[in-house]
């Protein structure tokens, strides 16, 4: 592909990307979440249409209408999240729309259980394939989705950080599947945040940053340390504010646990302090916050505010303590996208703001004008929908509804995905601010910079469990990396290696 | 039944779902015959699949699009229209052949199906609302065409008011023909891909777009498919009734949607049979009998038991599903998968 350019909104999600990929090569593709990759794997596959730029197979320029296009032209995407039907069975989801036919159309059952058995078989997977796909763990979706891709005989497979979630043992077979695609002349594309999976089985590697192509070059001309370096490829955050004396734990969560999704969550949140939660998509970050906040039920443990113990699965009883949840979505979440900002401003303090069990517009504006005053939100009116703010001006409206009900503790996942850098810099201080008067902050991300920027102490969370705490004065870009991968200690280990 | 496979237990869950319907029906004609012996002397059964089979017509159609997570509420107002256009010719072509008028409602329902259908297909404008604005429009024209006028059995042949008595060992032919119907379709959506489309896009409808499936194909047939069953809805209620106002048939589209809905068919869309839906029917024509022949309780009663049935069932359902995804999420821990 060549040249491709994409932007969602104001956000430039990748430019001027020119990848070649040969048949029976293994190219690898990493970067930092958020560099680009998923949306390169969403055009290749013909989801998205690059805004600019080609994208050739076998010499010849192709204009993917959608995902059929896509798998007409020989590409297989296996996507991070597997997308199965979870009604049909699981032989079902692999021949979708391409069952094995009798004669006069009519779909061959049996044929299809037996290939379906044998495309596991070759995986080493014993699953049953006339089960419904509900209730299978995201590795048994991802490995259906492997013998799915396997199925098309595609001369291009994309597989979107296909390790994340499988076992070491899980991990061995896929490589044999991804060896046996390579003998068989298919171009591998191989996402993933494990280097030593890209030295393991990649012939080749591409690291993107913030859209844009970094390197792109053969494995055997690097060594783990460059991968590194070019995926973070910025001068390591430097402190931007001082160190100051722990106060009480205000939100005291312990041995949490939710069977399958995280496992025995003990930590703790102090006044004053803001607490990053780091690790990989997928790692079971926001299900703890959610499972704290209540939104999900959760089979053991307690949540503490203070002394007071949290009701499970009560967002109400979490508010009531003093908990504010503002969510990674906040289209879909956060903000009720046709009201006024005032409107949405006010929505968490309607009790306070009521008189006479009504609530008049004069007194929510003049309520919403002073919190925006102090978020620096810029609008052209108060009374103007939600939907005319831009990205982070949204998120600021999402962080006055909560912080005006003064909460004791606040919980903030992903608070600045898709926003543009300047008002990116303007949520951090208002976080950290907001530390600063007193208030015990917990902050999901998945940008490691803004992590350093904000952070006074890091949890690395890595398959459902707390895997490395950092205090901020030890804490690099390198190490939570490691950490998150399950790499210990990423730079000197491998610098020192040999390639 | 292999405790240790997870699949298994889904698939015996969702089998139990069918024949728990079958249970219920089982147990109600038991207790009903065991208070009013002549329930089950024949003439009662045969009233009861002759009910049956107009609901169960509709029900087909109706499931359809509920499996692709959409609904159609215009079926009443589509069936009623029918029926009057169809009696309607034998008083304006005087001697025309039967048959050709169950093609008229075929083709009135064809052509409804086909405007609901690219609307919601091609408008990608909710079906719920789309199909509410038919509800009104196409019995908005039928009350338009039919004024106060009314099509009496005085104009219909006999031969055609005779057709819901026609049977073959006890069963009315009309009942033979929509079972018929049903196994046709039951078949469809089992062994042709066009049929699984179906599930597939009701199931998850973005996994549905990522795997290529014309959507909006598939969601236009359902729509013809469902009218069309209303349009031959319309000639059976015209036989069965004789008479014929512009108000024939008002509201019998939420009923069809209860039948479907206690037969096992999500409302999500993505699960269930019409057989199910066809046994959902039949099962709320059972109760309403039921309930004139016992008189245990007053025939006022129906439609109070239709609405407890259905919360019923769509109570088992979430909890079986929410019962089932814990239990699957525990046993794959336990098993260390």
């Amino acid at each position: 592909m060549g040249n491709v350019s994409k932007a969602f909104g104001a956000v430039q999600a990748l430019e001027d990307v020119s990848i070649d990929l040969y048949g029976g090569e293994v190219h690898a593709l990493v970067g930092e979440n958020g560099a680009g990759k998923s949306t390169l794997v969403k055009i290749v596959g013909g989801v998205h249409q690059p805004d600019s730029g080609t994208l050739r197979v076998d010499g010849r320029d192709v204009i993917l209408a959608g995902p059929a296009g896509a798998r007409d032209a020989g590409i297989a995407i296996i996507f991070q999240e597997p997308t199965l039907f979870p009604d049909l069975s699981v032989a079902e989801n692999v021949f979708i729309g391409r069952q094995p036919l009798h004669s006069g159309h009519r779909i061959d059952h049996r044929s299809m259980h037996t290939q379906t058995r044998a495309l596991f078989k070759r995986l080493g997977v014993q699953l049953d394939p006339d089960r419904v796909a509900r209730g299978l763990s995201i590795a048994e979706q991802q490995l259906v989705e492997i013998a799915k891709a396997l199925s098309f005989d595609s001369k291009v497979v994309v597989m979107d950080e296909p390790t994340a979630a499988l076992s070491a043992r899980e991990v061995a077979r896929l490589f044999g599947v991804v060896q046996s695609l390579r003998e068989h002349g298919a171009a591998v594309v191989f996402i993933s945040h494990r280097l030593e999976e890209v030295f393991a089985i990649c012939q080749r590697v591409t690291v993107l940053r913030d859209g844009r192509l970094v390197v792109s070059q053969a494995v055997a001309e690097l060594t783990p340390g460059d991968l590194v370096r070019a995926m973070v490829g910025r001068d390591i955050a430097t402190r931007t504010h001082e160190e100051h004396d722990r106060a009480a734990a205000v939100l005291r969560v312990e041995h949490l646990t939710r069977a399958g999704i995280f496992e025995d969550i003990s930590f703790e949140v102090h006044a004053g302090e803001v607490l990053a939660l780091a690790g990989l998509v997928g790692a079971g970050r926001s299900e703890v916050a959610r499972a704290v906040f209540g939104i999900d039920d959760y089979d053991s443990g307690t949540a503490h505010v203070g002394e007071r113990a949290l009701r499970r699965h009560s967002p109400t009883d979490a508010m009531a303590a003093g908990v504010a949840f503002v969510p990674e979505d906040r289209r879909q979440q956060g903000l009720v996208m046709d009201m006024s900002i005032a409107q949405n401003v006010a929505l968490a303090s309607l009790q306070r703001l009521k008189r006479f069990g009504l609530i008049r517009g004069s007194v929510e504006q003049s309520f919403a004008t002073d919190w925006a005053t102090q978020l620096h939100l810029r609008y052209s009116r108060i009374t103007n929908p939600a939907t005319s703010l831009s990205g982070g001006n949204q998120q600021k409206v999402v962080l006055a509804k909560w912080l005006s009900r003064r909460p004791a503790v606040i919980i903030v996942d992903e608070p600045t995905r898709g926003i543009d850098v300047a008002t990116k810099s303007e949520v951090h201080r208002i976080l950290v601010d907001l530390a600063r008067s007193g208030v015990a902050v917990l902050v999901i991300s998945s940008e490691l910079p803004e992590v350093l920027a904000v952070a006074d102490r890091i949890l690395v969370m890595r398959e459902g469990r707390i895997v490395d705490e950092l205090e901020r004065r030890d804490a690099t870009e390198e190490k939570i990396i490691g950490a998150a991968t399950g790499q210990e200690h990423v730079p000197a280990a491998i610098e020192s290696s040999p390639t | 039944m292999d405790i240790e496979s997870p699949g298994r237990l889904v698939d015996f869950v969702l089998r139990a779902r069918t024949l728990g319907i079958l249970v219920v029906l089982a147990l109600l004609v038991l207790v009903t015959a065991l208070i009013q012996s002549r329930f089950v002397d024949g003439a009662d059964i045969k009233f009861i699949f002759q009910q049956t089979s107009l609901y169960a017509l509709l029900a087909v159609g109706e499931a359809m699009v509920i499996l692709t997570r959409n609904v159609d509420l215009s079926v009443g107002s589509v069936c009623g229209f029918s029926a009057y256009i169809s009696a309607h010719m034998f008083a304006t072509h005087p001697g025309i052949a039967i048959p050709l008028v169950f093609l008229v409602g075929l083709g009135v329902g064809l052509v409804c199906g086909i405007l609901t259908g690219t609307i919601v297909a091609a408008g990608r404008v909710p079906s719920l609302v789309v199909t509410l604005a038919m509800l009104y429009i196409i019995r908005g024209v039928d009350t338009i065409v039919v004024g106060p006028g009314v099509v009496l059995a005085s104009t219909e042949p006999a031969a055609f008011l005779r057709i819901p008595e026609a049977s073959v060992l006890g069963l009315p032919d009309i009942a033979l023909a929509v079972a018929a119907l049903v196994a046709v379709a039951a078949y469809y959506l089992n062994s042709f891909r066009s049929g699984r489309d179906l599930y597939a896009i009701g199931s998850d409808p973005q996994a549905a777009r990522l795997a290529g499936i014309p959507i909006a194909n598939r969601v236009f047939t359902a729509f013809v498919i469902s009218g069309a069953c209303a349009g031959v809805a319309g000639v059976v209620w015209a036989c069965e009734y004789a008479t014929i106002e512009s108000t024939a048939a008002t509201g019998i589209e939420l009923q069809v949607i209860a039948a479907v809905v206690v037969g096992g068919v999500a409302i999500f869309g993505g699960s269930g049979s019409v057989v199910g839906a066809a046994l959902g029917a039949l099962l709320l024509q059972t109760i309403n009998s039921a309930l004139n022949v016992t008189g245990v309780l007053p025939s006022t009663w129906t439609e109070a038991i239709s609405g407890f049935l259905l919360l019923a069932a769509i109570t088992l359902d979430r909890g079986i599903q929410l019962r089932l995804s814990t239990a699957l999420r525990r046993r794959r821990v336990r098993l260390g998968a």
